[in-house]
C-alpha cells in the first residue's frame, strides 16, 4: 500500500505523519493523533459524529482522506476551548443539549460551522445546519436552544463575555 | 412535585442540576469503547454471511493468513475445539458464536480475522474464501409455521417445528363470555415491523487476558456488566476462566436502548480470541453491521379483538400475537416471560377481562429481540390498546377522548389489579388527559379539522393514553438467566464528608452521575457537588443487573435511598455520642442532626462523618458506609397523555406532525431537567418508528437496506417540536415516590401518531394503518379510499 508523508495542522499544531493513501481523516486524528473526542458512528457519511472543521468548513472526517488534509488546518473539538468554554460548548452544557455525548463533538463542530457562517439563524435555520447530524438521545430539540444560546452569547460585545 | 426540600447548593431532588458528566462530553473528553487503547493490541474484523439460509462446505483462510500484518483467522472449527462455538442467549435459547455447518440470517458471523491494524483486518475479511451451498429461506413466521418450511433450528434436538415457545395471560373462557355479551366488537390485525435503535455508537470490546495470571478484562459496550461478567464465567468456565477473574468494564457508553444488552457473537469470538492469542483484541463494529446483526426490536404481528357496548364501555380484550424472534430467540425478557410484559396491553382502563398468547416464532432473520428504549415489550402492548380504543371510538362514533375518560381506571381504584394480574400502583389518568387537552386547545382543534375537510384538507388529531410497566423487577417473579432482578448501591462517606457510590446499573446517557448524586444530596444533606457516582466496573460495583426497561430509579436508585438510610441509622448514633445526649433525642433535618427542642445544638453529616473515622464511640464499628441491594415490592406504572395534530399532504402523502403535546408522569421527579431530556428523546424514539424506521427483509431474506442511507433515523428537521408538561402522582412503594422514565415517551408516542394520521383518513373510511407510516403508505391509503 502506497504511503505518503502529510503534514497536517491539528488545532494550531502541525503534525507530521507517514500515512497509507487510503487512511481516513477520522483515523488520523483519532489513532495517529491520539484525539479521541472525534467519534465514528457510521460508514456512509450520515451521522456527523465525525464532523471537524477543515480550512474552517465543517466536513465527515470519515469521508477525507488524510493526504487531502495534507497542509491544511483542522479543528477539532479539542481545539474549541480557549482560555474558557466555547459559548456552545457551554450551551450544550447550559442547555441539556446532549445526553451519552457521543454525537456531542460533531455536533458541536457542525454548530461552529453554522454560527460562523450566519451568526443570527433561526430555528428553522439552526435545524437545517445540523441535519447532517444525528442525535439518538435528546431528540435534538435542546441542542436547538443550546445553539441559540451560544448564538446570542457570540454576539455580545467581547467584554461582555469574560467569565462567570 | 412541590417544594425542594434541599437547597440549591445542595441539589436534591427536584433541583436541574446540570450534569456532571458533561464537562468531560463537551470537552470530547468521554472514553467510549474505542477510544480506549492497550499496548500491543490488534484489531479484530467480520466475515459475515451474504445468503439467510446456507450450508457452509468450505471455508479457505489461506490467502488471509498470507496477508502481512493478519495474525490469526478464526472459524467455528477454531471454536468448536473449545466448545465455544455456540453460546446461551439471555432467554435460555441458544445461538452459534460462529458456525460449523450452516448460517441461519445474512450478516451473519462465518468467521474472524485478527490483524495488526483495523484497515488489514478489514482486507483480511475480504481473502476469506467461503463456499457456501444455500437452503430453503423463510422469513415470514406465518410460512415458517406451515407444514412444509425449512426446518431452521434443526441443531436442536427434538426441535422439528420452527415454533419456539406458547406463552398466554388472562381469562380465556371469561374473556369470550364477555366477547358474546357484547354489542360491538372489532378485529384488527396490526404489525409493529422491525426496527433497531441504533444507538449512535455502535458495539464493540476489548478483551485482554494476562496468560500469567489468568486475568481476562473486558472493555464493553454493554448495559449490563455484571450479567455479562457471570454469563462469560458460566459459559467459558470450562477454558478455565473463573469469575473472580474476569472483570467487565463498561466505560461510557453511546446510547444503549437495549441493543447494548444481548452479548453479541463478535464480544465471544474477540475474548475466546484474546484468551487462546494472549493479545488484547479490539473489535468495533460497523453501522451496517450493527444495523444487520445486531439484537432488533419488535416483529409483532398481533390479531387484536375488542369487545365494547354501544354506549362505548370497554367489556373485554383478545390479542394473539406471532413474536418473530428470527435465527434465536436471543430477546431480552426476565425468564418467566417469554413475550415481556405484552400483558399491560389492557393499559388504562377498566377492562371486565381480557386473554393474550404470544407464539414465538424462528425464521431466517437475525436473532433478538431487545426492547428499543421500553420495558420488555410494553411499546407493542401500548400500541396494539390505544389504536384498537380509537377503532371502538370511531365505530360508534365517539370522540376518542371521551371515550378514554369513560373507561379509564378512576384515581381512587388504586392500587388496581388488571384482568392479567398486574397490581398498577397509582395512576391519575383523567388528570393526564384533560391537561393535554387544555394545554393544546382539544376543542378548538376539532372545529379546525372541521372547517379544513370542508376545503379537502386532512388534518387528523390522536390521542395516547398509555400506562407503562416498568423497574423490573421483584424478585419472585423476575430473573434473567436465573439472576435476580434486583439492583444495588454502595455508598461510602470520606472523613472530610465527600462521597463516592457505585451502582449496579450502567447509564449510557441517562445522567446517573447527577441524579443518583441528587438522590444522596437528598437523603444525607451532602452537597451534590461532593458526591462522585461510578458504574460499570464488575472489580468494583456492587452486583446488579443494569439498566434498561427503565430499572435503574425504581431500583437502584432506590437502592441508593435505602443504602443513605442505613448510613443515616449509623450517623444518628455517632451524632448523639458527639452532643452526649440519648439517640431518640435526636431529629434529623437536611445535613445535620439536631437536638430535640435546641436547633443551635447539632452535628452536621459532615462532622458525624469526621467522626465516624476519628472519634467513633467505643462498641461502634468505625466508618461510615452502607451497601443495600434493593428489591422492590412491585412494579412502577409510569403514565401519560399525549396528543398529536398532523397535517397530511393529500398530493404525496406526507404527514407532518404540526404539534404534539405529551403530558408525563412518572412520580416524583429527581432533576426536571434531565426528565424533560429523556421526555424529548424518547418522543423523537416513537416518531421515528411511527414515521420512518423499518427494517424490512425480501423474499430471499436479504436485509433491504441496512445503512443510514435507507434506515431513516430522524434529523432535526423532520423531529417536531416538542410541547411537555406533567402531572405527578408518586409511586407508593417506592422509597423516594419515583416511577421512572426513560422510556415512556417511546411507548406512548407510535400510537397517537398513528390515531392522528388515521383520523385525518377516517372520513375517507380508512380504518388502520400499519407504521411506519411513511408517504407511500399514505398516498396509496388515500388513492384507493379516494380523496
Amino acid at each position: 500500500m502506497a504511503t505518503q508523508t502529510v503534514t497536517i495542522n491539528i488545532n494550531g499544531e502541525a503534525k507530521s505523519a507517514e500515512v497509507e493513501d487510503r487512511l481516513l481523516l477520522v483515523h488520523f486524528i483519532r489513532d495517529n493523533q491520539g484525539l479521541t473526542g472525534t467519534h465514528i458512528g457510521c460508514d456512509t457519511t450520515h451521522c456527523g459524529a465525525c464532523t471537524v472543521l477543515l480550512d474552517g468548513t465543517a466536513v465527515k472526517s470519515c469521508t477525507v482522506f488524510s493526504i487531502q488534509a495534507n497542509g491544511r488546518d483542522v479543528t477539532t473539538i479539542e481545539g474549541l476551548e480557549g482560555e474558557a468554554l466555547h459559548p456552545l460548548q457551554e450551551g450544550f452544557m447550559e442547555k441539556h443539549g446532549l445526553q451519552c455525548g457521543f454525537c456531542t463533538p460533531g455536533m458541536i463542530m457542525s454548530s461552529k460551522h453554522l454560527l460562523d457562517k450566519n451568526p443570527n439563524p433561526t430555528e428553522e435555520e439552526i435545524r437545517w445546519g445540523i441535519s447532517g447530524n444525528l442525535c439518538r438521545c435528546t431528540g435534538y430539540q435542546n441542542i436547538v436552544t443550546a445553539i441559540e444560546y451560544a448564538a446570542e452569547k457570540l454576539q455580545q460585545p467581547a467584554e461582555d463575555q469574560g467569565g462567570e | 412535585m412541590g417544594k425542594c426540600k434541599t437547597s440549591a447548593e445542595v441539589g436534591g431532588m427536584g433541583h436541574s442540576v446540570k450534569r456532571k458528566e458533561d464537562p468531560r462530553f463537551i470537552r470530547g473528553k468521554g472514553t467510549y469503547i474505542d477510544d480506549i487503547v492497550r499496548p500491543g493490541m490488534v484489531f479484530m474484523d467480520i466475515v459475515r454471511s451474504p445468503y439467510a439460509h446456507a450450508k457452509i462446505k468450505h471455508i479457505n483462510t489461506e490467502k488471509a493468513l498470507a496477508l502481512p500484518g493478519v495474525a490469526a483467522v478464526i472459524t467455528g472449527e477454531t471454536l468448536k475445539e473449545y466448545n465455544l462455538h455456540m453460546m446461551p442467549t439471555l432467554m435460555s435459547d441458544t445461538q452459534m458464536v460462529l458456525p460449523v455447518e450452516k448460517v441461519c440470517y445474512q450478516a451473519q458471523e462465518v468467521a474472524a480475522v485478527i490483524a495488526t491494524d483495523r484497515y488489514i483486518a478489514a482486507d483480511g475479511v475480504e481473502l476469506v474464501e467461503v463456499e457456501y451451498e444455500p437452503l430453503p429461506v423463510v422469513v415470514d413466521p406465518f410460512k415458517a409455521t406451515e407444514k412444509d418450511a425449512p426446518i431452521i433450528r434443526d441443531d436442536k434436538e427434538g426441535q422439528d417445528t420452527n415454533h419456539i415457545w406458547h406463552w398466554e395471560a388472562g381469562d380465556k373462557e371469561g374473556t369470550e363470555a364477555i366477547f358474546k355479551n357484547s354489542d360491538v366488537v372489532i378485529k384488527q390485525n396490526i404489525y409493529i415491523p422491525r426496527i433497531h435503535v441504533a444507538s449512535i455508537e455502535t458495539c464493540g470490546c476489548l478483551s485482554e487476558f494476562d496468560k500469567v495470571t489468568g486475568q481476562l478484562t473486558v472493555w464493553m459496550t454493554t448495559q449490563a456488566p455484571h450479567a455479562v461478567r457471570t454469563v462469560l464465567a458460566l459459559v467459558a468456565g470450562h477454558v478455565g476462566l473463573q469469575e473472580d477473574k474476569i472483570r467487565v468494564i463498561s466505560p461510557d457508553i453511546g446510547g444503549g436502548f437495549g441493543g447494548k444488552v444481548p452479548i453479541y457473537p463478535g464480544y465471544i469470538i474477540a475474548i475466546a480470541a484474546s484468551v487462546v492469542t494472549g493479545l488484547p483484541i479490539k473489535w468495533i463494529e460497523d453501522r451496517r453491521e450493527n444495523l444487520q446483526a445486531d439484537s432488533f426490536a419488535r416483529d409483532y404481528h398481533m390479531a387484536c379483538e375488542i369487545a365494547a357496548d354501544k354506549d362505548g364501555t370497554l367489556n373485554g380484550l383478545r390479542i394473539k400475537t406471532i413474536a418473530d424472534n428470527g435465527y434465536a430467540d436471543a430477546a431480552a425478557n426476565p425468564s418467566k416471560y417469554p413475550a415481556g410484559m405484552f400483558s399491560i396491553c389492557t393499559g388504562s382502563y377498566d377492562f371486565k377481562n381480557a386473554f393474550v398468547e404470544v407464539d414465538g416464532v424462528y425464521t431466517n432473520k437475525p436473532p433478538g429481540g431487545v426492547a428499543y428504549r421500553c420495558s420488555f415489550r410494553v411499546t407493542e402492548a401500548s400500541h396494539a390498546i390505544e389504536r384498537m380504543v380509537d377503532m371502538v371510538a370511531d365505530e360508534i362514533g365517539m370522540d376518542p377522548a371521551k371515550l378514554r375518560m369513560n373507561n379509564f381506571i378512576p384515581k381512587e381504584a388504586f392500587p388496581y389489579t388488571s384482568p392479567m394480574g398486574w397490581e398498577y400502583d397509582s395512576g391519575d389518568y383523567h388528570t393526564a388527559l384533560k391537561l393535554a387537552m387544555d394545554n393544546i386547545g382539544y376543542d378548538d382543534l376539532l372545529k379546525e379539522q372541521a372547517e379544513k375537510r370542508k376545503q379537502g384538507e386532512l388534518m387528523g388529531i390522536g390521542i395516547s393514553s398509555f400506562t407503562e410497566i416498568v423497574g423490573a423487577g421483584p424478585s419472585k417473579d423476575f430473573d434473567i438467566l436465573g439472576i435476580k432482578m434486583f439492583d444495588s448501591s454502595e455508598i461510602r462517606i470520606h472523613p472530610t464528608g465527600k462521597v463516592i457510590a457505585r451502582f449496579g446499573t450502567k447509564s449510557q446517557g441517562q445522567g446517573h452521575e447527577t441524579t443518583y448524586a441528587q438522590i444522596i444530596a437528598e437523603e444525607l444533606g451532602i452537597p451534590v457537588a461532593d458526591i462522585s457516582v461510578e458504574e460499570g466496573d464488575t472489580d468494583t460495583a456492587p452486583y446488579g443487573l443494569g439498566t434498561y426497561a427503565s430499572r435503574s430509579t425504581p431500583t437502584a436508585g432506590a437502592a441508593g435511598a435505602m443504602a443513605c438510610r442505613k448510613i443515616k441509622e449509623k450517623a444518628q448514633k455517632i451524632a448523639a455520642h458527639l452532643l452526649e445526649v440519648a439517640e431518640e433525642d435526636l431529629e434529623w433535618e437536611v445535613g445535620k442532626f439536631s437536638v430535640k427542642g435546641v436547633p443551635d445544638k447539632s452535628v452536621t453529616i459532615q462532622d458525624i462523618a469526621f467522626a465516624a473515622y476519628t472519634n467513633h464511640p467505643q462498641g461502634l464499628e468505625a466508618g461510615l458506609e452502607a451497601t443495600h441491594y434493593y428489591d422492590p415490592p412491585n412494579l412502577t406504572f409510569p403514565f401519560g397523555s399525549y396528543i398529536a395534530v398532523v397535517d397530511i399532504d393529500s398530493k404525496t402523502g406526507f404527514v407532518k406532525v404540526r404539534r404534539f403535546m405529551a403530558v408525563d408522569d412518572c412520580g416524583n421527579i429527581i432533576n426536571p431537567m434531565i426528565v424533560e431530556g429523556q421526555i424529548h428523546g424518547g418522543l423523537t424514539m416513537g416518531f421515528a418508528p411511527a414515521l420512518l424506521e423499518e427494517i424490512s427483509y425480501d423474499e430471499e431474506g436479504n436485509m433491504t437496506g441496512g445503512s443510514f442511507m435507507d434506515y431513516l433515523v430522524p434529523t432535526a428537521v423532520e423531529t417536531p417540536k416538542w410541547e411537555t408538561d406533567k402531572t405527578c402522582t408518586p409511586s407508593p412503594h417506592h422509597p423516594l415516590g419515583a416511577k421512572g422514565v426513560g422510556e415512556s415517551a417511546t411507548v406512548g408516542a407510535p400510537p397517537a401518531i398513528a390515531n392522528a394520521v388515521v383520523d385525518a383518513l377516517s372520513h375517507l373510511g380508512v380504518k388502520h394503518l400499519d407504521i411506519p407510516l411513511t408517504p407511500e403508505k399514505v398516498w396509496r391509503a388515500i388513492q384507493q379510499n379516494g380523496s
